[in-house]
């Protein structure tokens, strides 16, 4: 038996900017890119802003060119399509916006309308998938108000149902909760989680922000300069990053790991050595590591730590202050380090 | 007073020029410049239907066209105009050649508006898979039909404006009456009996403009 094919599929897949500016080099936003997402994953992509998040989705329904390379959408690729073949991709693909892009001319209902009309579906069919949306979004009460008179929240979820009346298999979220608060960005996940569940909806989410891809994601890619550096099993990722630029990213979002700031005030209190500890709680046996460090009369001190969860598997890390001498903590470090991940502070 | 009476059949002949004039240019023009606005906005670079050459084109032609001042335009313009119209003189012609500075005049308050739509509401659009048709027709000009309800109503007092110059080319309106009856016969009376009128049109346009304006906006 032959693996399925993969919804989407990129393949070395490049976007370079001509120059502005004569004589200046060509930007490269998206460099060599290849990446394939399997029906009902939730795939998401993180990266510092400027890493090519946003324009990599949109090589996915060309919205905007790519330069280079293969896209394939369900086994067709479509990067090269003229534009009146690429409208029926489209319908096939939602997509959900950061400022939630919202017809203020229409009343949610229409706007929510709007891809059925560019399908050419019939009245009546138009407005029976409507209803049928606002009701999963939980706003049949709001058919008849306009963009303007709701809350963000109840914004993205027009956006939401308008993304899905057409019924795509595939839903791309760019960004789609960095413009609302905590609370609300927790309903909007709790309804796309539903979207991916319940309609069994391929999602691509565009983040920065770690509550997206630990409530949402099931596989990751990190982004970095237009590359994808590391990719992986969410847990996987944030728990234990290979690459310093993943790393360096995944320590800005997760709860635990000392910023560069805090890493001094630490180093100005405490005179011993500073270590950090990756705690995975499938791997790791905490007690054994603290029997190591203290057999030999190390004594340590807890100065900063945290734990997570994703996906229900908690991970974590601690940031302990050492004294004793050097080289009885040296030999202790070497016995932990075989258990588990060691980051000395210096 | 008594010479204004005297003159009133001519007063309502002249007012009904000035709204056969200033009507027709209002529809010409406005159409013109909808059109010549939708093409800069379109062809501009990043937009739906960027190209450079077409854009260029435009922005240089209304860039011209628009500071030349009208009374100057109308002289410049007229072999063109003789040469569609038919003559050079009177309504018709004056029509033509109102109609054609208000386009271009117009196409840059058209492409101003358009301006003002969020570009991500056109991407939300490109997204379900709308052309630029249906672009145009369901998302640019309704989204922008307050500011552009706006636009031509601070065209229509222009217009007025420019219609009064009329009389200098044998065309008739309120205008030309005001020149005739007023000015040249020391006559306040009758001048400012035109003036007022023509006060009273752009009041009530603006009026109705701001109120259509408002509605299209839900404020």
């Amino acid at each position: 038996m032959t693996a399925p094919t993969p919804l989407v599929e990129l393949r070395n897949v490049s976007k370079v900017y001509p120059a502005t500016v004569k004589g200046a080099p060509d930007v490269t936003a998206i460099d060599d890119v290849s990446i394939s997402i399997d029906a009902g994953d939730v795939y998401g992509i993180i990266g510092y802003s400027g890493a090519g998040k946003s324009t990599l989705v949109r090589l996915v329904n060309v919205l905007e060119r790519s330069t280079a390379g293969e896209i394939l959408i369900d086994g067709r690729d479509v990067a090269q399509l003229p534009e009146r073949e690429l409208r029926p991709v489209r319908l096939g693909i939602g997509m959900i916006f950061q400022q939630f892009n919202l017809l203020n001319s229409r009343t949610v209902a229409r706007n929510v309308a709007y891809p059925l009309e560019v399908a050419g579906r019939e009245k009546a069919d138009r407005t029976t998938r409507v209803a049928e949306m606002l009701d999963f979004v939980g706003l049949a009460d709001k058919a008849g108000a306009y963009p303007d008179q709701l809350s963000g929240g109840q914004k993205q979820r027009v956006g939401i149902a308008r993304a899905l009346a057409s019924s795509p298999a595939l839903l791309l979220a760019d960004e789609a909760t960095s413009a609302l608060d905590p609370e609300t960005t927790h309903e909007v996940l709790e309804l796309l989680k539903r979207v991916n569940r319940e309609f069994g909806v391929t999602i691509i989410v565009i983040t920065h922000e770690m509550d997206v891809i630990q409530t949402l994601a099931t596989k990751v890619a990190v982004m970095d300069q237009g590359r994808i550096i590391e990719r992986g099993d969410v847990f996987d990722v944030f728990s234990n990053p290979q690459q310093a630029a993943s790393a360096r990213f995944v320590s800005t979002v997760v709860k635990g790991l000392p910023s560069r700031p805090e890493l001094e005030v630490l180093r100005a209190r405490h005179t011993g050595r500073i270590v950090t500890l990756a705690f995975r709680s499938d791997t790791v046996d905490q007690t054994q590591v603290f029997g190591e460090l203290s057999r030999d009369g190390i004594a340590f001190q807890v100065v900063y730590g945290g734990i997570n969860e994703i996906q229900g598997r908690p991970f974590g890390h601690l940031t302990l202050a050492l004294t004793g001498d050097d080289v009885t903590i040296d030999a202790a470090l070497d016995r932990v380090r075989a258990l588990t991940t060691v980051t000395e502070v210096r | 007073m008594d010479s204004l009476i005297n003159l009133l059949p001519e007063f309502w002949k002249a007012t009904g020029e000035t709204l056969y004039i200033v009507g027709l240019t209002l529809l010409l023009g406005g159409f013109g410049g909808l059109v010549v606005g939708l093409g800069l906005y379109l062809t501009r670079a990043g937009s739906i239907l960027a190209n450079r050459p077409v854009f260029g084109v435009l922005n240089v032609l209304v860039n011209t066209i628009r500071p030349i001042p009208f009374i100057i335009f109308l002289a410049a313009v007229q072999p063109l105009t003789r040469a569609v119209v038919g003559t050079g003189i009177g309504n018709n012609a004056m029509i033509f050649t109102i109609a054609l500075a208000a386009m271009f005049a117009m196409a840059r308050i058209v492409e101003q508006n358009l301006l003002t739509v969020t570009p991500g509401v056109i991407e939300a659009a490109r997204s379900v898979g709308a052309g630029p048709v249906r672009i145009i027709f369901t998302v640019l000009l309704p989204e922008a039909l307050g500011p552009l309800i706006l636009g031509y109503t601070f065209i229509f007092v222009a217009l007025v404006d420019m219609s009064a110059v009329a009389g200098y080319v044998g065309g008739g309106g309120l205008g030309a009456f005001a020149l005739l009856y007023g000015w040249r016969q020391f006559d306040p009376v009758v001048t400012w009996a035109a003036v007022l009128l023509i006060i009273i049109f752009v009041q009530v346009v603006q009026f109705l403009g701001n109120r259509l304006a408002r509605k299209a906006l839900r404020r």
